[in-house]
């Protein structure tokens, strides 16, 4: 059974830090969400892909009478291309459909109309495309390998942008050191599968001449400005709207260029458009992520004190840049994260993104931590290894203790808990028991292993972290409007998108909290431009502390003018009054009036508040924050059948610690999902390209996310470090169980290949890879 | 395209007149036909589950059954699980025990569950396990669903 350790449970904080329901739920159980694919069309979209990975188009021919766009009818309608200013970063733009050339296996050439869906597939049978096959280049090593083709004119070498980072004096600490310990790291491709493909559905209206576009998105402002913008509209005859969104984890964070046609056309036809990706078309053609190489090696002294890291990303960015991030969004967060949570300030890295004719690679939960920490920790039991210490007292060695704590990368570390939450994890997964376990288990031929994973993560960063970036387009900032309308009734308008993390029961939580009234009175609307302030959507485990943020400081400014009207009502000192139950009341008498009352009077009566408040009820919130760091420590233990490479999950422990938290239950749940994706990139989840540049693993049978069997009952233990760089105290934590698991499930792996003198370093590491080391270890003399 | 058959789909007890193609889906027809969108569509070769539905008692992929092959069988989807309103226990365990996040494949996995469990009231906490794996979710990590499927089925015995 899961273990939990509650947390501070708010500190007698009345809302915040309770289990509540999630208000989402009602609807949702009972099938009465609204997901983009509901939507009945006038037209239907099938996109014709590319089956060739390079290669120039010679000719695409149509049945007769079929309404079949390609990008010869698509003039005027820019590319899409998004820009870094730094890193020596060369914009690369992707056509809406494919102009002249082909990049990547499913990339689109042409979009079949049709009254239904059956029949726009059955046109795009017919559609014939004849490409004239260039060599692909789908490894990275190959990609920049001398004489490569180039897959863009723009970009030579086929290196998209190159990062480079070296802190002075790192030759002299590095020619001092005792030890180096080098790992060369694998990460395989993944996705990150949403349960719920993309859909969007363009509805053209006659009368407003504006379109409005329902699509599976996590940011639909952004969409809105960067649809206009390739299009050339107006932004303000666009309206983008996020209905119940199945999923996202990053993959639908990115503009695909899907989107910008379907809103095209509904232009063009003055109509209804719809399109529902189909898996396949998810698995080959939407984004994919996580394909990286590294070279990692350690300095460490004669203490195994880490002194100096030295890295080498190379990360497979595919065929174009993803925008908003850009292909950046991998390599850089590896170099500008790659230290973690040790104290070490001596770096030097090398970070190349480098172009293939493979799908796009974009953010998915984690962005880069999961590798690079899936890299470091291995790299922390490998020396442990070479001194013949614990893997834990090296560790022990080497976490950051003191804070705050400036990073060798110029990161700032708030105050954290990370030797806490491993001694936490420790004593709970009780070490030496298990060592007893493992040695009688081996005497009988059985193996079993204990990794450990220990990591930092950087969670709700405001703007200045993107334009540390040199990001053309810095997200951070979020806004919120909070109303109470002249019944009491509240209602709080959000930029975030959430879909799936609970964000409207949180946030009416820190909203309830503050203003004294019940979470049931709040309404939290988010996900329609014309309704929604703008804002960046839900991403990089922001959205609790950046709107949350702006959510606290909106309803702060409520809470202000509800104690100075309840003053005037009660005749009272503001500072006598309290605000809780719906009323404002005077402490120690039985004089009260509820917030229905102080909020008609707030639009009614304003004649007796004139000078001091602002007519109505309704205030703003903005926060950019600098960003805080999160943490963990993740334990697996495995049982490993050398004779089949098949590794079962024993147990799953994680200690967390990720500020206050706001709604236990939310967060617990948050933590199992991150975990149990960060299972399937350790074991199980590979997109697997073929040396043509087809794609092996197009369907979910193939390419295989966790089922309910591969998953142990996951146990979870809190820590409350309450941030210091985040209004509410909160620090984020969508993506941090995702961070771990390849880190500590693959330590475990190794732990148990101990006697056999074999290690891996590759995710997943599938039953084939660890069996091909037996294979090998066996027949080496 | 081939000619369209009129049939008729029974779901949660109300009768559909729908001409359909025979290489129609169950989940299509449910879903466009019949307007009924509760029922979703996830990956559409029988692996995620999210089309789940309960025809004649049994849970079915609607995704890999024809619609022509339901008429006259007893369709039950997500739409039906309630009785006005009053939710099945399995929606009340689900939304007790944060068994959902995004919602998507929700319907799929109640109707499953309960399918199941209708048959099998008393079956043992292993073979749930079993059965819960033919459904994929990807936020919950499936520790809450496994744990609402338990307190549901508790319920349902009472």
């Amino acid at each position: 059974m899961s273990a939990h350790t509650k947390g501070s449970g708010g500190n007698g904080m009345k809302w915040v830090g309770r289990s509540i329901r999630r208000v989402e739920d009602p609807a949702l159980v009972q099938g009465r969400g609204r997901f983009t694919g509901d939507l009945p069309a006038a037209h239907w979209v099938r996109f014709v892909r590319s089956a060739n990975a390079a290669g120039t188009i010679r000719s695409i021919s149509a049945p007769d009478g079929a309404m079949v766009i390609t990008a010869a009818d698509l003039k005027g309608v820019k590319k899409i291309t998004p820009m870094l200013h730094k890193f020596e970063y060369r914009p690369v733009g992707q056509p809406i459909l494919a102009d002249g050339e082909v990049r990547f296996v499913g990339e689109a050439v042409a979009a079949v109309v049709a009254a239904t869906e059956e029949e726009a597939e059955d046109i795009a049978d017919l559609v014939e495309i004849d490409i004239e096959d260039a060599a692909p280049l789908v490894d990275s090593r190959a990609a920049i390998a001398d004489g490569a083709r180039q897959i863009h004119a723009e970009a030579p070498g086929n290196v998209i942008l190159k990062g480079e980072a070296k802190t002075p004096g790192f030759d002299d600490v590095w020619a001092s050191a005792a030890k180096i310990v080098r790992i060369d790291a694998r990460s395989n491709r993944q996705n990150a599968t949403p349960m719920e493909a993309r859909a969007a559905h363009a509805a053209y209206d006659s009368v407003t001449g504006r379109v409005t576009l329902h699509c599976t998105t996590q940011m639909p402002h952004l969409m809105r400005t960067a649809i206009a913008d390739c299009i050339g509209m107006p932004e303000s005859e666009l309206r983008v709207i996020a209905p119940d969104v199945g999923g996202g984890f990053g993959q639908k964070m990115s503009l695909c260029t899907e989107y910008v046609l379907v809103t095209w056309l509904a232009r063009h036809l003055k109509s209804s458009v719809g399109w529902t990706e189909d898996r396949r078309e998810n698995l080959i053609a939407s984004f994919h992520s996580r394909d990286q190489y590294i070279t990692l090696e350690g300095a460490f002294d004669k203490d195994a004190k880490l002194l100096a890291l030295r890295a080498d990303v190379l990360s497979n960015v595919g065929a174009y840049s993803c925008f908003p991030t850009t292909s950046g969004v991998e390599p850089l967060m590896a170099m500008a994260e790659m230290p973690g949570p040790y104290d070490v300030q001596q770096y030097q890295c090398l970070a190349r993104g480098v172009l293939t004719n493979t799908c796009t690679m974009a953010a998915y939960r984690g962005v880069s931590r999961p590798v690079i920490t899936f890299t470091l920790e291995r790299l922390m039991d490998k020396a442990a290894k070479a001194f013949a210490i614990d893997p834990i007292d090296i560790r022990r060695n080497n976490l950051i203790t003191t804070f705050p704590y400036k990073s060798a990368t110029g990161l700032d570390y708030d105050e954290a808990s990370y030797r806490q939450t491993m001694e936490m994890a420790v004593e709970a997964i009780d070490v030496p028991a298990f060592r007893t376990r493992q040695q009688a288990a081996r005497a009988k031929g059985e193996y079993l292993g204990i990794g450990f994973a220990t990591f930092s993560e950087r969670t709700g960063y405001g703007s200045p972290a993107f334009a540390a970036r040199g990001m053309a387009i810095t997200p951070g900032w979020e806004t919120v409007h909070v109303t109470v309308d002249p019944s009491g009734f509240v209602e709080a308008r959000i930029g975030s998108s959430p879909h799936g993390q609970g964000l409207r029961t949180t946030l009416a939580q820190i909203i309830a909290e503050e203003i004294g009234v019940t979470p049931d009175m709040i309404k939290v609307v988010h996900g329609d431009t014309d309704t929604a302030p703008y804002g960046w959507g839900t991403f990089a485990s922001r959205s609790l502390v950046i709107s949350g943020g702006a959510t606290l400081i909106a309803s702060r400014k409520i809470r202000a003018k509800l104690l100075k009207i309840a003053g005037h009502m009660l005749e009272a000192a503001e500072t006598d009054i309290v605000l809780e139950d719906g009323k404002a009341k005077v402490a120690g008498t039985d004089r009260e009036v509820t917030i229905a009352a102080m909020a008609r009077e707030a639009y009614t009566q304003t004649h007796r508040f004139k000078g001091e408040i602002e007519p109505g009820l309704s205030e703003s919130g903005t926060y950019d924050p600098p960003g805080t760091f999160s943490n963990a420590c993740h334990v697996a233990i495995v049982r490993l059948d050398p004779e089949t490479g098949h590794v079962k999950l024993e147990r799953y422990l994680v200690a967390e610690d990720a500020g206050r938290i706001i709604n236990p239950m939310i967060a617990d749940g948050q933590v199992h999902g991150g975990v149990v994706q960060g299972i399937g990139n350790a074991l199980l989840e590979e997109i697997i390209y073929d040396e043509s540049g087809a794609i092996l693993t197009a369907n979910l049978a193939d390419y295989m996310p966790p089922t309910a069997h591969e998953v142990p009952p996951i146990e979870l233990h809190h820590m409350e470090t309450p941030s210091t760089q985040s209004v509410t105290k909160a620090k984020g934590l969508g993506e941090g169980g995702t961070i771990g698991p390849p880190a500590a499930i693959v330590n475990a792996i190794n732990d148990a290949l101990t006697p056999f003198n074999v290690e891996i370093d590759t995710i997943p590491a599938t039953p084939q890879r660890i069996r091909a080391l037996l294979r090998n270890a066996e027949r080496a003399p | 395209m081939s000619e369209k058959a009129a049939i008729t789909l029974t779901i949660n007890g109300k009768d559909y007149a729908i001409a359909v193609e025979p290489r129609r889906t169950l989940a299509d027809a449910i879903r466009e036909d019949c307007g009924q969108t509760g029922t979703h569509i996830g990956c559409e070769h029988g692996v995620c589950g999210a089309c789940t539905v309960i025809v004649d008692d049994a849970p079915v992929r609607s995704c890999l059954m024809f619609a022509v092959q339901a008429a006259g069988k007893k369709i039950r989807t997500v739409e039906g699980l309630a009785s006005g309103d009053t939710l099945h226990p399995m929606q009340q365990a689900f939304m007790d025990n944060h068994g959902l996040q995004c919602g998507f494949c929700t319907p799929g996995f109640l109707m499953l569950a309960v399918g199941v469990l209708e048959r099998e009231p008393d079956i043992s906490d292993e073979d749930l396990i079993d059965v819960l794996s033919s459904n994929l979710c990807r936020c919950t990590g499936y520790q809450n669903i496994i744990k609402s499927v338990r307190a549901a089925a508790a319920e349902m015995r009472k």
